[in-house]
């Protein structure tokens, strides 16, 4: 790793930050493309979400009994209902931890 | 109306409990570069350079695989492609923005930062200071993101692996999208995303993260055809 490719990787990570917002203006957009882009939202997050949780360190697919499958279920469930970040946070790696420690340990 | 300030301290408040999630992946992030061999001040540099989570883990696992620089550096450009994605639903909100502002601002837009400045966006529309919310969440993330990979770069193997805190990550986005469950459109293109992901894990330069959303939204604009 060089100090060369970091700044290049920088740049190109500024790049797609900045393109959109500074070279767009609310004219170039149109009421349909707005529309859609209400569900930007929803479109990019499970991209994280899904193989946060069903795909391993090495690339591969997990059991379905996996911990991790469970410890979603519950975050998605305690953070439907409170509403409140950090209770869906702590319910999903609680439930997670009290599986991989005290259930199969 | 809101002030500056009040804006600001809001979106450091809307951002703060994802900092439950950040803060360990920042320090595991900073682990595993020293753990591979990488010299600490590169390790931080990318901290500061790139300001990436997932991107600066992928470069640095990359890099350590053997792959050449290009791959690794092209990698990163795909995984925070998505960033396009975020950019085109905020310009209309910093569309009055000097070029200069513009140019500032965009150095901190964060996935979580995007995610609670936008739904205050949608619900405040006509305040005449909307952008420092987005730069109340930004510095957030940043200060946070800066201490904690630092941390993790010191602590270096300390942290301990069983915990399995990277599972924290897809934890912090569930609670962003959880609510949108409610409406049966978003749960359509929510779950074509996520199977659309699986599906294309394997494909080149780590591309799942913007092809199944690019999916995810072509389904979004059926959707709204239907509707009509």
């Amino acid at each position: 790793m060089t100090l060369a490719s970091i700044i290049f990787a920088g740049v190109l990570t500024y790049f797609t930050r900045m393109t959109m917002i500074a070279l767009i203006s609310r004219d170039m957009l149109g009421d349909k493309i707005k529309a859609v882009l209400e569900y930007v939202p929803s479109a990019v997050f499970p991209a994280i979400i899904f193989p946060g949780v069903f795909i391993n360190d090495f690339g591969a697919f997990i059991e379905f009994n996996d911990p991790k499958i469970f410890g979603a279920l519950i975050a998605v469930l305690v953070g439907f209902l409170s509403k409140n970040i950090i209770a869906t946070i702590l319910a999903g790696l609680v439930s997670y931890w009290f599986l991989i420690f005290v259930i199969f340990s | 109306m809101f002030s500056k300030k009040q804006l600001f301290n809001r979106g450091m408040l809307d951002i703060a409990p994802h900092m439950l999630s950040v803060i360990p992946f920042g320090i595991i992030c900073g682990a595993i570069g020293v753990e591979l061999g990488f010299n600490p001040y590169l390790v931080y540099a990318m901290s500061f350079i790139i300001f990436g989570g997932a991107s600066q883990i992928v470069f640095l696992q990359l890099l350590s695989g053997g792959a050449t620089s290009l791959v690794a550096v092209t990698s990163v450009g795909i995984i925070n492609s998505r960033h396009l994605l975020y950019g085109a639903v905020l310009s209309e909100y910093l569309e009055k923005l000097s070029l200069i502002k513009k140019l500032l601002i965009s150095y901190i837009v964060v996935d979580q930062g995007f995610a609670e400045s936008n739904k205050f966006f949608k619900k405040n529309r006509s305040e005449k200071y909307l952008h420092y919310h987005l730069i109340g969440t930004g510095c957030t993330m940043w200060v946070c993101w800066q201490i904690a990979t630092l941390s993790g770069i010191i602590l270096g193997s300390f942290v301990p692996e069983e915990l399995g805190l990277k599972f924290a990550i897809p934890l912090t986005f569930i609670a962003i999208v959880v609510q949108d469950l409610k409406k049966l459109d978003h749960v359509i293109v929510m779950i074509t995303c996520g199977l659309s992901s699986l599906l294309f894990f394997d494909a080149p330069f780590k591309s799942y993260i913007i092809i199944a959303p690019l999916i995810a939204l072509f389904v979004a604009a059926l959707l709204l055809k239907l509707k009509k």
